[in-house]
């Protein structure tokens, strides 16, 4: 569904990305695991087209979307979460699953504000609060819903579980399970191994902007070497 | 105050009447002031609308009111200015048709440099008023053009026994009937819903799959339309004349600002609260306090610009503003200044050597253009100083380049100083604004401290301009010559070279030195140099007034090599000149502004003598440039460099 190859991202002159690749299949959730600073947002902004990509192909479904603008890409069903949230916070709850509305789409589940209000229960309840008055927990449910309105095929979630205290962590991981349910594909990064296996079919390691492993969440689970290695602190 | 009793036997007959009269007054002059608040609201809720969406603080917006003004004139004429589908087909006619030219303009011009940095962007609006005045001037001529009355509306209603015309009561509805119209487009649409978003992160709003370029394009529609139609409904009060630009667009920064960026509602109580103060300046005309004469009517001026200083002081971001995150996606972070090199010492006084060497050419006209470019690339290094190194982005630093010309011209001329001292007065007069000045302007940063910047010196010019007895007024002051030993153009060549080559090296050196550090820092990141123990404001404030007296050392040079000044240089436009100067040569490095002053000055002085339409060859010159280097001249040359040498390594890595 996304596949990526040689991708390669530079912040000025700083090599950030380097010969990056790696796939994400139908119906799957995909992790890419790595610690502070190791590309993984720099991945999801590339995809997303939000930073130019300096060389490499990237493919969704078929189009290639590096050199794309964002609109464009985000059009072809391909929706972004961003590890900051970027709530709109002048707007209510209602006006920034607004912005986020597209048409439906074949091949992709169909959002409507009452379908995500049954998947988060507390965004019904506060429709017509500003965006900037909600808690991390509720705005993280928001940025997601607020994606999800485009009926996306595909979606990237950048660490959905930062910061957020682990009722909410637990919450988030049932609800990233129902969208794979709902037949939706999520790419996500994270730093949170339980949380990863919780969630996550496969995973990649990314340190130093470069794939270092890629396998099963069971053969990462079998492999002690690789986990001390890039992911304890 | 007019209903003071002249005698005690008369006071009762006499009493109520007077109250009556002046009651009737105070309604009449309210009134006109909710009139005058119409078109005020109109301009600047479409200057706030394209900042906040854009972050593009256009300064061809006042322009734009412009056209708006002159097409109603010439459709109103089109359409027959008697019949009443004649006059609102015109206005509204004029109206769309600007809204046009702003697309036209944020297609051919803004759209391309939405990632160029902030003060770029700045200068191409700046680019667009040089062309559109020229080409208002193309078309309908230096002349002012008398508009015709609005057909149907020409009578006046009767109001507590005055008279008070028909037209203006329709003014008076425009102006609320368009902040309800904008609310509701804003809060009851999907697009105003996309717009507000994108105000404040349009970089998502992107990535959530909507086309910001389409979005942009009907907010620049939007705005200039709001301009146009300002502009096109004054059209029965006030004459279509090419100084519009400038005015309307200082009125509208200080409505804009005075109600707080982006909020339209504040834009409609600050426009409310500013044509009212003018109507009552006007209304009370001249008042006798204490045997002087204190003239009101002169006061209209600078009232909005009075307002606007306490307004900031007290609230500084405005009556309604919220702060504002700076628009995510953004963000340009200044790159460092490299140290100087010897090569770098070795290349100045290279160049500074070669220049002393000009008179022996013996070509006197050049002389005087090189002199003209030495005082500039002073004025230009100080206005560089304030906007890179310290951050403080100025539109109004003429004001300290005139106070030094004043400075210097008053010490020559009323105290009877020699040359020389008069000469020192001018740093002396200047430091002394930007201390008193800069005091204020300080508090604040971004947007908010340019435009207060350009309040000041607003305040300054009209005190000069309107003090005949002792500044000369629109007059200016004549027979300021140069000692007897600098009598001579090549005498006076050197001095003034000198002055200015040791003025640049030592503001460079500044900047390299820890008092720059400490500047740089506080730029970069208040907060943190906060937190590490810098007084931000404080040494912000240093760096304001060390600028004030290089910029004033800078005018009383001017006005000794030109022997006469006059307000004009601490106008508006002087300080736009500084601006284009620093922009063009490039903000981010330290020799741009003085190429950048080099090549304006010789530009301006050589189209300016071939051509009337001076301003429009400038002005596309500047659009050309800055859609071909976005970084500015001495930008990139560096940046062209840089990128040959990345990609040389880049290959060694290979």
């Amino acid at each position: 569904m996304l596949t990526i190859e040689g991708l390669n991202t530079y912040y000025g002159r700083a090599h950030i990305l380097a010969d990056l690749a790696l796939q994400a299949n139908p119906g799957e959730v995909v992790v890419l695991l790595g610690r502070n600073g190791a590309g993984k947002s720099t991945t999801m902004k590339s995809v997303i087209g939000m930073v130019p990509a300096q060389s490499g192909a990237m493919t969704f479904d078929g189009t290639r979307i590096d050199r794309m603008a964002s609109h464009h890409i985000a059009r072809l069903g391909l929706g972004y979460v961003p590890e900051e949230r970027r709530i709109f916070t002048d707007l209510t709850v209602m006006e920034n699953l607004a912005v986020g509305k597209q048409p439906p789409r074949d091949g992709a589940p169909t959002w409507t504000p009452e379908r995500l209000f049954e998947l988060f229960p507390n965004l019904g309840r506060m429709k017509d609060r500003p965006g900037g008055r909600m808690s991390g927990g509720e705005q993280q449910m928001l940025t997601i819903a607020r994606t999800l309105m485009g009926n996306p095929r595909l979606i990237l979630l950048d660490e959905p579980s930062e910061g957020l205290a682990p009722v909410i962590v637990e919450q988030m991981a049932k609800t990233i399970l129902q969208l794979k349910d709902e037949g939706l594909c999520v790419l996500l990064s994270e730093q949170n191994l339980h949380f990863a296996q919780m969630v996550a079919d496969r995973a990649y390691i990314i340190e130093k902007g470069r794939i270092r492993y890629s396998g099963t969440m069971a053969e990462l689970a079998a492999n002690a070497a690789v986990r001390e290695q890039y992911l304890s602190v | 105050m007019a209903a003071r009793p002249s005698g005690r036997g008369h006071f009762f007959p006499s009493f109520f009447p007077r109250v009556a009269a002046l009651l009737a007054n105070i309604v009449i002059q309210f009134m006109n002031g909710l009139a005058g608040a119409s078109s005020l609201f109109l301009v600047a809720a479409g200057l706030s609308i394209i900042f906040g969406v854009s972050r593009i603080v256009n300064f061809a917006h006042g322009s734009l009111y412009m056209l708006g003004v002159y097409l109603a004139y010439s459709l109103i004429e089109f359409f027959g200015r008697s019949s009443i589908f004649g006059f609102w087909g015109g206005v509204l006619g004029a109206a769309i048709a600007v809204g046009l030219i702003g697309v036209v303009i944020e297609v051919l011009v803004l759209r391309r440099i939405y990632r160029a940095p902030e003060l770029f962007q700045l200068l191409a609006t700046f680019a667009l008023v040089l062309v559109i005045k020229d080409a208002a001037l193309y078309f309908w001529g230096a002349e002012d053009l008398v508009g015709p009355r609005a057909a149907g509306l020409r009578g006046a209603v009767e109001i507590m026994g005055k008279r008070f015309p028909q037209y203006d009561l329709v003014l008076i509805a425009i102006g609320p009937l368009v902040l309800g119209l904008l609310w509701l487009l804003l809060n009851r649409t999907r697009w105003g819903t996309l717009v507000r978003a994108a105000t404040q992160d349009r970089e998502m709003v992107g990535a959530l799959g909507v086309n910001q370029s389409g979005l942009f394009t009907s907010v620049f529609f939007l705005g200039a339309f709001l301009a146009g139609l300002g502009g096109a409904v004054q059209i029965p009060r006030e004459p279509a004349q090419l100084m519009l630009d400038i005015t309307v667009i200082s009125d509208a920064f200080v409505v804009v600002v005075v109600g707080g960026m982006g909020s339209i509602g504040g834009a409609f109580l600050a426009a409310l609260l500013i044509a009212q103060a003018k109507a009552f300046c006007i209304g009370i005309g001249d008042v006798s306090i204490f045997g002087a004469t204190l003239s009101f009517t002169k006061f209209t001026l600078v009232v909005e610009f009075v307002i606007m200083a306490i307004v900031l002081v007290v609230r500084p971001l405005g009556l309604l503003g919220k702060l504002q995150g700076a628009q995510r996606g953004a963000a340009t972070v200044e790159p460092p200044l490299y140290p100087l090199t010897r090569p770098f010492w070795i290349a100045v006084v290279g160049l500074v050597a070669l220049l002393a060497l000009m008179p022996l050419g013996g070509d006197d006209y050049l002389l005087v253009l090189l002199i003209d470019i030495a005082v500039f690339s002073v004025f230009a290094a100080t206005l560089h100083f304030l906007m890179g190194p310290s951050g403080m982005v100025s539109f109004g630093h003429a004001a300290y380049f005139g106070l030094g010309c004043y400075g210097a011209a008053l010490a020559l001329l009323k105290l009877k100083l020699p040359m020389e001292l008069a000469l020192l007065a001018a740093p002396l007069a200047s430091g002394l604004g930007a201390l008193v000045f800069g005091w204020f302007c300080v508090r604040l940063s971004g947007v908010y401290l340019a435009m207060l910047t350009l309040a000041f010196a607003q305040i300054s010019w009209s005190v000069i301009y309107q003090w005949d007895a002792f500044t000369g007024g629109s007059n200016g002051l004549v027979g300021l010559w140069p000692s007897e030993w600098l009598k001579d153009r090549t005498a006076f060549y050197l001095f003034t070279l000198a002055l200015c080559a040791a003025s640049i090296i030592f503001l460079w050196r500044v900047v390299h030195a820890p008092f720059g550090y400490v500047l740089r820092a506080g730029r970069d990141s208040a907060l943190r140099a906060d937190a590490i123990g810098i007084d931000v404001r404080r040494f912000q404030w240093y760096g304001f007034i060390l600028a004030g007296v290089f910029a004033g050392l800078a005018g009383g040079l001017f006005a000794f090599s030109k022997g006469s000044i006059s307000p004009e240089t601490l106008a508006v436009s002087r300080s736009v000149d500084g601006l284009v100067m620093v922009l063009l040569g490039g903000v981010q490095t330290l020799t741009g502004p003085v190429a950048g002053a080099a090549v304006f000055t010789w530009l301006q002085d050589s189209i300016a003598r071939n051509t009337e339409y001076w301003r429009a060859i400038l002005g596309l010159a500047i659009l050309v440039i800055v859609l071909a280097f976005p970084q500015g001249i001495a930008g990139f040359l560096k940046q062209a460099t840089a990128r040959f040498t990345s990609a040389r390594e880049r290959e060694v890595v290979r």
